[in-house]
């Protein structure tokens, strides 16, 4: 088994609120994260990809198909945007934007393309915040 | 989409700086030098250590998290920077018995974060001695 890894970066906006908590409990537990007014990132997103290399191509996956799926499926949805007002599963009530459910959340964007593809199986998805902080998720529940 | 509940993993990067020594009481000079080369060097010298802890648990349906960093860098700075940084690895109780390679010392580390933080808490340690090489200890293969 091979697990084959590749990075790209996105820039956003997020603030983390829990609709169901008073103000001041949500500067409490979020801190400097929860300033209304938002604050930027640049991510990192690396996907691993886990399967045998192709008898003939010698590829776990060709990296350009990969690409493009990061792109349309993750990039297309996160980068320049601001994660809580304009990315569904982020919206209020819905999901706080951390770095763990950004990771989570990756992860439902990317399963159905790479499942259609065949072959490989989504092994990881790593979501770096800043170089200091990630957070990530291996599937399952 | 609901992710409460659903086990992820949080990590954090620190740094530190330390000197060690690497020498075996159980072998003679020319062993120690012929093992560890300029490492046995007699006085000792030092690195910026990178120390990368990863800890998982189920997203807290509240907070999105599965640990609040906060609570992260309270535990890694009482348990690893406070006693560790800026000081020299091999008079360190920890090091009486083993020699402070980064393979020790990062199963050290990874002991003092395990029982800190509370069992299962904490999936892996990684210890990165220059930018190319790095040791790993994992729950796993503990």
């Amino acid at each position: 088994m091979i697990f084959l890894t590749r990075r790209a970066t996105f820039s956003a906006s997020h603030y983390y609120w829990n609709e169901a908590w008073s103000a001041e409990k949500n500067e409490r537990v979020f801190g400097r994260c929860a300033n209304l007014n938002g604050h930027g990132h640049n991510y990192t997103l690396e996907v691993t990809l886990a399967g045998e290399p192709d008898a003939v191509t010698g590829f776990v996956v060709d990296l350009k198909w990969l690409k493009g799926v990061m792109e349309s499926e993750v990039l297309a949805a996160y980068d320049h945007r601001h994660l809580n007002l304009e990315v569904d599963e982020f919206k209020a009530g819905k999901l706080i934007p951390t770095t763990e459910n950004i990771a989570i959340a990756a992860w439902k964007r990317l399963e159905p393309a790479v499942k259609k593809a065949g072959g490989a199986q989504l092994s990881r998805v790593r979501v770096y915040e800043t170089p200091e902080i990630f957070a990530e998720f291996r599937g399952g529940a | 989409m609901n992710a409460a509940g659903t086990r992820a993993y949080f990590g954090r990067r620190y740094w530190l700086s330390a000197s060690h020594r690497l020498h075996s009481d159980a072998l003679t000079g020319e062993a120690n030098a012929a093992a560890y080369g300029k490492c046995n060097h007699p006085h000792g010298h030092g690195h910026n250590y990178g120390l990368e802890v990863l800890v998982g648990g189920a997203v807290d349906g509240e907070t999105g998290m599965v640990m609040n960093l906060v609570d992260l860098d309270r535990v890694v700075d009482e348990q690893v920077l406070e006693r560790f940084d800026h000081g020299n690895l091999n008079l360190d109780p920890a090091f009486q018995h083993q020699v402070p390679t980064t393979e020790n010392f990062c199963r050290v580390i990874f002991g003092l974060l395990k029982n800190a933080l509370g069992e299962g808490r904490l999936e892996h340690v990684r210890v990165e001695e220059t930018e190319n090489n790095f040791f790993e200890c994992t729950k796993s293969e503990e």
